[in-house]
């Protein structure tokens, strides 16, 4: 990323820093073309704000979380535990990831094995940085675009973050719009449980297919999302029913960091 | 004195059976593995009182939540009604609280009244919705055959017991006005109930007395009748959840619904790798099964689980593979566990107390890979369902049984499995190009 320094954990260590923040980039935000944008909005926002962070780098490795959910339990705890040793040995204190399931794992799965950090998601350390007066928000080109927000299973049900993502879009002076799935009875985007690595079951419709044309039905300018599996299902949910011109599905972390020019 | 003997054995009979029957669900329950749920007793209080007792998450739907309060509340506090018939049953009394609690006596009796009434139009509105309207959770094909008629039989023998209530109730208005009936006489007109007052004379008015004391008798007996082959039927019937609900909502799980539980009979085999300070636990001789083949795998909060739903099939409303026309259902996940659990308590009963492998299984016999393969984790199931069941915690058993103990994953997972081994991401990316992204523009 041009201008902008994104140091690994490993290189500050060298160098004799300890940062505050570890960057869990997670795979899809490591390897998808799409999702990378969201690691570097977040990426960004981190900078802008002269956070103190770092990123594993290439000693990241996936938290485990699709295999545990696939019934792989020694799969997972395999990766688990390789994760942990390294973590703990850069004497890791917090942890922000930018995708829920990461987010989930490394905070309720971890700590039983022996990896207890603070984990936040990216979506409550833009709220946070917010509330703390670090980062101001304005509406930029957001202003007056209804967005509706769709939450991520794991964020939302499954840790009951509910207010952070939207407090942080309620900042962009833009039109928040529920659907009437949401927050608690939010429907999933159809990629969780291992769902994202396989052909769907046999059945009548496909579950992203009927959560986009929920979220269309409002017919809004932007979907916004937390989680980059929600983003691949439901960017591919708004190209079903040829939307892709009018809406758009964006990342929190992107709204934020598009808004301020970052 | 010969209808005391009749009541008092009919009485002993009738709590005998439900405690005997009551006890083989409580011998099947504890079939399942064995864990300590012992932690944040008030908290767990806390939960069941606004769960089971206070109905909370009922009121995500306020329609039907209201209507289920109508039948709930008539059936809590008629339990109260019951202290005077059990009493009078047994000593030979009518109406004996009458006269000794006053105007209380007739408050109460009011109450239930208006109550009842409320409980019929909810009963009535419920057997409409259910045979009728068809609304789509309510037909589903998990509930053809016995789960519907279960549930028809329930809500009818609910509309019998209120009508021989106000049989009784209004039958003994009439009587008390002519100065017939057999409670003490306290020299007012009424037996002033709030409903019958009206009603008895209404429907009674111009019966000769001889027939409306046997109308009255019916409606005793017939309300007693009801009661006690209401408590029998539960053991039965999805209706076990009015009593279920509570040590279910109370052991329910306090953790955020993301955590899953993490096997320590894998911790104990992969802790080594990483902590050579790490000593095993488990014997490394010992056969150890991964997951969930039959209900014995599942714990004994599974099986209550499944004992306590009552079939009202939220979970599978709110579950998007089930919306979007997959098999699974979570509320069929939940029938299956406790149908196949029936089978094995009978299959135990018959063989005098040992069970005799009858070459079926939960997985596979009941519950098909299909189904499990389906699931999103997404937790919509467990959060939206009213009594706190976790059909989720049963589907990854299931899932972890297909994949460590048979191999049986779909191809797709095989191959994300063995990326995320080989390269540490679910996809067949190198390890080395993880970093790629800080360098790119």
């Amino acid at each position: 990323m041009e201008g902008i320094y994104i140091p690994t954990m490993q290189e500050k260590i060298a160098k004799g820093e300890t940062p505050d923040i570890l960057f869990w980039v997670g795979c899809s935000g490591s390897f998808d073309d799409r999702a990378k944008k969201i690691t570097k909005a977040i990426v960004r926002i981190l900078n802008h704000v002269g956070a103190n962070f770092a990123v594993l780098g290439v000693e990241e490795s996936c938290t485990g979380d699709p295999a545990k959910r696939a019934g792989n339990e020694f799969l997972f705890q395999m990766q688990a535990m390789q994760n942990i040793t390294i973590l703990n040995g850069y004497d890791v204190k917090k942890i922000v990831t930018g995708c829920p399931h990461c987010f989930n794992t490394i905070k309720n799965e971890y700590p039983e094995l022996g990896g207890k950090y603070e984990v936040i998601h990216h979506t409550e350390l833009v709220q946070q940085l917010i509330n703390e007066g670090k980062l101001k928000v304005q509406g930029g080109e957001f202003k007056g675009k209804k967005i509706v927000f769709h939450d991520p299973c794991y964020l939302g049900r499954a840790n009951n973050v509910y207010e952070a993502p939207r407090d942080v879009i309620s900042k962009l002076d833009a039109e928040l719009v529920e659907m009437k799935r949401s927050k608690a009875n939010g429907l999933c985007c159809g990629a969780g449980g291992a769902q994202m690595f396989k052909e769907a079951e046999k059945g009548t419709k496909e579950v992203n297919v009927e959560r986009a044309e929920e979220a269309l039905s409002h017919n809004p300018d932007i979907i916004a999302v937390g989680c980059p599996f929600c983003n691949t299902m439901m960017t591919d949910g708004v190209k079903h029913f040829n939307k892709e011109d009018k809406t758009k599905v964006l990342d929190v972390a992107e709204l934020i960091a598009t808004a301020n020019d970052l | 004195m010969i209808s005391s003997i009749i009541f008092v054995a009919f009485f002993i009979a009738g709590t005998t059976f439900f405690f005997i029957n009551a006890k083989k669900i409580r011998r099947n329950i504890l079939l399942g593995k064995n864990i300590s749920i012992t932690d944040n007793k008030a908290e767990r209080l806390k939960t069941m009182i606004l769960v089971a007792l206070g109905q909370k998450k009922m009121f995500t739907r306020p329609i039907p939540a209201l209507l289920h309060l109508c039948l709930y509340a008539a059936f809590v506090i008629t339990q109260i009604e019951l202290i005077e018939i059990i009493f009078d049953g047994i000593t030979g009394h009518h109406r004996a609280f009458r006269a000794s609690l006053g105007g209380f006596y007739t408050f109460m009796v009011s109450f239930i009244e208006i109550l009842s009434v409320l409980a019929f139009v909810g009963t009535v509105a419920f057997l409409a919705r259910r045979n009728s309207l068809k609304i789509p959770r309510l037909v589903k094909s998990e509930l053809n055959g016995w789960p519907k008629l279960d549930a028809n039989i329930i809500l009818i023998m609910e509309i019998i017991l209120i009508c021989f209530i106000f049989m009784m109730n209004g039958a003994d208005e009439v009587l008390y006005s002519r100065g017939q009936s057999h409670a003490e006489n306290l020299g007012d007109a009424s037996l002033g109930l709030s409903i019958s007052s009206y009603l008895g004379p209404l429907i009674y008015g111009s019966m000769p007395t001889p027939g409306l004391h046997v109308i009255e008798r019916i409606g005793w007996w017939g309300h007693i009748i009801m009661v006690f082959g209401f408590l029998n039927y539960l053991p039965f019937s999805k209706h076990l959840h009015i009593l279920l609900a509570f040590p279910n909502t109370y052991f329910s799980n306090l953790k955020v619904k993301g955590q899953f539980a993490n096997l320590f009979e894998v911790t104990d085999v992969v802790k080594p790798n990483f902590d050579t300070a790490y000593q095993p636990v488990l014997d490394p001789n010992a056969v150890i099964k991964f997951g969930v083949k039959d209900v014995t795998d599942l714990t004994w909060k599974n099986l209550l689980d499944a004992y306590s739903c009552t079939e009202c099939g939220r979970c599978t409303s709110a579950c998007p593979q089930n919306i979007t026309g997959k098999a699974l259902s979570p509320r069929k996940i939940m029938m299956d566990t406790r149908d196949r659990l029936e089978e094995v308590g009978k299959n135990i009963d018959a063989n005098g107390g040992t069970f005799i492998d009858d070459g079926k299984t939960l997985l596979g016999d009941y519950i098909k890979h299909e189904e499990i393969w389906a699931c999103n984790t997404c937790n919509a199931c467990v959060q939206e369902c009213p009594v706190n069941i976790d059909p989720l915690a049963i589907i990854v058993g299931l899932r972890q049984q297909l994949v460590l103990e048979q191999s049986s994953a779909p191809n797709e997972l095989n191959g994300m499995f063995s990326n995320l081994e080989n390269n540490g991401a679910p996809w067949q990316f190198s390890p080395a190009d993880r970093a790629n992204w800080i360098t790119e523009n």
